[in-house]
């Protein structure tokens, strides 16, 4: 059927008749419009602008791997404090279970051994003894009247002293008092096995600061040293083996060791003495929000403070900032031709009222009562999605009064045409006559001032979140990314945080005003081109 | 002309008293964490009375324990004899804080207005003059980003070029450290030279507004006929442009000059605050962010008095003019 018709139109061209539609181009209104709109070069590259913003908002951002608000971590070697490790100089005690030591005992014990003089009494008034087992070892005795004269006395043991302490060969084993002592015993007297909870142990020197024992079976159960080693970090368990390194390295004198760990990974330990005091620091692969990180094929733009990858909050971004433009705009737009119409349409006392409300609200000071209402949003601490939506009805109940105005006035002067008259005349409904025949003809102003508004209230939405009054985190918007900053440190060093969202809001808002200014010189039939 | 002007005075006065009334009901929903604050450091104070009497007493003293209506009458009775209150943040009568910022605001805002006058007039005229022509689309387009950019932005690249990278200005204040050692002379070019990067924010964020103003002023008596007339009888173009287009542009120019006089007063927020200005816009930025309800509340009316003056002169100007206006 259709290909009938074109070889019908085919083969008779000439037939055409002079009145023929079809001979003269002929182009409807909208269609005049249209064509002026798209022989303007800047309403182009605006209209490009925007498609492309749209685009990388609402497409990009569901087609990035990343969310909005998807935290970024990344490792980096730090040089850790890692361990401790000093001679012991005082004397340590193992106390026998269910002993407890004098409070002063140190200090006796220290008197005790340089003066040879191994009775005393502690502080609290209680009579202890020491008795030596060999070099530097010393067992310490509760001396407990029996009776009433002085003689009678009973010596209970209580605890073992030396100058060694015990690293368990895993971190939940637990040493009993017998094994100290004779482990201790065995150390003094130089013997290189003893016997305790009736098991068999046997020692073997390591260096000349520790010794290892180990159980019947050659297993290792324990380590003493003379060193006190200790973590920097509670809770961080340090086994016989690096023990045995560190001190290893302290002999030697060596500066740094390699030490492959259980799970493989090679670690380098630097030693530093100070003083007879040892710090062991260690190179610790550490896991640290990626902050500011430099753009690269991973982070198109970068990441924020937040380590927040920023293409795709500036995605979202570009979501919120739209959204609220469009959002606004309509209300806007509603409640402007509303008021504008009927204040326009009716005319004096209607229109006086109708316009000194206009005067009202356009007379109060947007900017700082934005802010009061951010203020007391953060005050009720509202969601970030409520304050969206709170901001669009703010900027909206606001920015009405501008369409308000247009809209009258141009309904003022179309009121007077013949054509209204004609409505009249047809007993045409107020309603209809409005609506119909009075607002249609309104629209291209209206157009031209939504087109440039939206520009105005993006900008506004930008300045009250970069002043953080607006949008706030976790959600994104341009201005709340530019809000960095105010942080001199980020305006300096890390550029590409905010740049791109600047130079966002500028393309934005300029392609709306290019569209703007593009529309109103199509829409105006005096232009000639 | 004498009613015509009363009567636009008595109608802006109605409308300033449902403005203020509007700005009134708002403040008092502003959450009252100075109150609170302040409130909280009295009571821990040794031998203070507790918190609530304490809230209880600073409400009263602040004029916060009426209802709304009531509270803004009382409001009004001083706001009419000039007596607005203390400021609660700046610890001083809310007109002597004004009086020593105000006048930053102001010069700040003359010296740009001048700035944006001497540019926007003559490149919005040279752009009407050849519609379409190269010379139109560029200062269309300068207009267009002008309007469009936002001014942290700007101020932020200003900074990041002119301070940080060329180290040519401090980054925000009004003075230089050695500033007290300064003769006179010097003391004034060193705050002169601190106001640069402020004017030409405000300049070339405000600049695009009024240059398409003028171009579209313009345009529109280049096509009037009375230009025809001019061109017709034979006279040169400069003449047409200088004496017959340019007298008649000046019409709508000035009314828009006379109504934006009383907006160099208004003191720019946003530029203030980002470059640590002490003005009027600054000081209100830090109020609203101390919930410092009184000289929020004057800056507001302030502002709102100034738009309600900008009309008004630019009303009068425009009927002064164009007696056809007054009629009605």
């Amino acid at each position: 059927m259709a290909k009938e018709k074109m070889e019908e139109k085919e083969i008779k061209p000439e037939e055409m008749q002079l009145d023929d539609a079809a001979r003269v181009k002929v182009l409807s209104p909208g269609m005049m419009v249209a064509k002026r709109f798209f022989r303007n070069r800047l309403a182009i590259v605006g209209m490009v602008i925007i498609i492309c913003m749209f685009l990388f908002s609402f497409l990009g951002g569901a087609l990035s791997p990343y969310s909005e608000s998807e935290v970024f971590y990344t490792s980096e070697t730090m040089l850790k404090d890692y361990a401790g490790a000093t001679a012991i100089d005082q004397y340590l005690f193992v106390v026998k279970p269910g002993e407890a030591l004098p409070k002063d005992i140190y200090s006796k014990t220290m008197i005790a051994a340089s003066t040879n003089k191994f009775e005393f009494t502690s502080r609290d008034g209680n009579n202890y003894r020491l008795e030596p087992l060999g070099e530097e070892v010393y067992v310490l005795y509760a001396r407990v009247q029996t009776g009433p004269k002085p003689k009678d006395v009973e010596d209970v043991e209580i605890a073992i002293g030396s100058l060694k302490s015990f690293t368990t060969a895993s971190a939940d084993m637990e040493l009993s008092y017998d094994f100290c002592k004779g482990a201790l015993s065995a150390l003094a007297s130089g013997q290189e096995s003893f016997s305790a909870d009736g098991a068999d142990y046997k020692m073997e020197a390591a260096g000349n600061h520790g010794a290892l024992i180990m159980d019947a079976s050659g297993a290792e159960t324990a380590f003493v040293s003379d060193m006190n080693i200790n973590p920097v970090n509670s809770g961080t368990y340090l086994s016989p083996g690096f023990k045995l390194l560190l001190i290893e390295m302290i002999e030697q004198e060596k500066d740094s060791m390699s030490v492959t760990e259980d799970d493989g990974t090679e670690a380098t330990y630097l030693l530093q003495n100070k003083n007879g005091q040892y710090l062991v620091r260690r190179n610790q692969e550490t896991r640290i929000i990626d902050s500011y990180a430099a753009p690269s094929p991973e982070h198109v733009f970068g990441t924020d403070g937040n380590g927040m990858d920023l293409m795709a909050r500036l995605m979202y971004g570009g979501r919120i900032s739209l959204l609220i433009g469009f959002v606004v705009i309509a209300i806007e737009v509603v409640i402007g031709t509303i008021i504008g119409g009927i204040a326009g349409f009716f005319g004096g006392r209607i229109d006086n009222l109708l316009m000194r409300l206009v005067d009202v609200i356009y007379c109060i000071p947007s900017l700082p009562l934005f802010l009061i209402l951010g203020s007391i949003m953060d005050y009720y601490q509202l969601p970030a999605k409520v304050r969206i939506y709170t901001l669009c009805v703010v900027l909206a109940v606001i920015g009405w009064v501008g369409i308000a105005r247009i809209v009258r006035g141009q309904i003022l002067s179309l009121r007077e045409q013949e054509f209204m008259i004609a409505t009249e005349a047809l007993g045409l409904s107020t309603h209809r006559r409005i609506f119909r025949h009075l607002v249609p003809n309104v629209i291209p102003q209206l157009i031209v001032f939504a087109s440039m508004g939206l520009g105005d209230v993006i900008l506004t939405e930008a300045t009250l979140s970069f002043l953080g009054m607006g949008i706030k985190y976790p959600a994104a918007s341009w201005g709340s990314i530019i809000n960095a900053v105010n942080d001199v440190n980020v305006m300096t060093n890390y550029v590409f945080v905010w740049l791109p969202a600047g130079m966002f809001i500028l393309l934005t808002v300029l392609a709306f005003n290019f569209i703007g200014d593009g529309l109103r010189d199509a829409f105006d039939p005096k232009m000639k081109r | 002309m004498k009613k015509f002007i009363l009567k636009r005075i008595l109608i802006s006065v109605v409308l300033l008293f449902f403005v203020s009334l509007i700005i009134y009901t708002i403040m008092r929903c502003l959450p009252t964490s100075y109150v609170e604050n302040q409130a909280r450091a009295l009571a821990t104070r040794p031998g203070a009375k507790s918190y609530q009497e304490w809230v209880a007493q600073l409400n009263a003293a602040y004029g916060l324990d009426v209802g709304v209506l009531r509270g803004y009458f009382r409001w009004l009775a001083g706001a009419v004899r000039l007596d607005f209150g203390d400021s609660w943040y700046w610890n001083q009568p809310i007109l002597d804080k004004f009086k020593s910022v105000i006048w930053y605001s102001f010069f700040l805002g003359l010296v740009s207005f001048t700035l944006e006058m001497l540019i926007a007039i003559p490149l919005g005229i040279a752009a009407a003059k050849k519609q379409y022509s190269m010379t139109d689309y560029t200062v269309t387009v300068v207009a267009l980003i002008g309007i469009s950019l936002p001014s942290f932005f700007f101020a932020t690249i200003l900074k990041y070029i002119f301070s940080i990278k060329l180290g040519w200005f401090d980054l925000s204040g009004t003075v230089s450290r050695m500033h007290q050692t300064m003769t006179d002379a010097q003391k004034f070019l060193d705050i002169a030279k601190h106001m640069i990067l402020p004017v030409i924010t405000i300049t070339v964020v405000s600049i695009g507004g009024m240059m398409r103003y003028v171009r579209a002023n313009m345009l529109e008596v280049l096509n009037s006929d009375y230009i025809r007339t001019a061109r017709a009888k034979g006279l040169s173009e400069k003449r047409v442009i200088n004496h017959h287009a340019f007298r008649n542009t000046l019409i709508p120019i000035v009314t828009l000059l006379g109504g934006s006089l009383p907006g160099l007063f208004s003191g720019a927020m946003i530029t203030e605050q980002l470059f640590q200005i002490p003005g009027i816009g600054y000081t209100s930025y830090v109020s609203v962010m101390q919930g410092d309800i009184p000289f929020v509340m004057f800056y507001m009316v302030f502002l709102a008095v100034l738009t309600l003056l900008g009309n008004l002169i630019a009303d009068i100007l425009y009927a002064a003019v164009d007696p056809r206006v007054r009629v009605g």
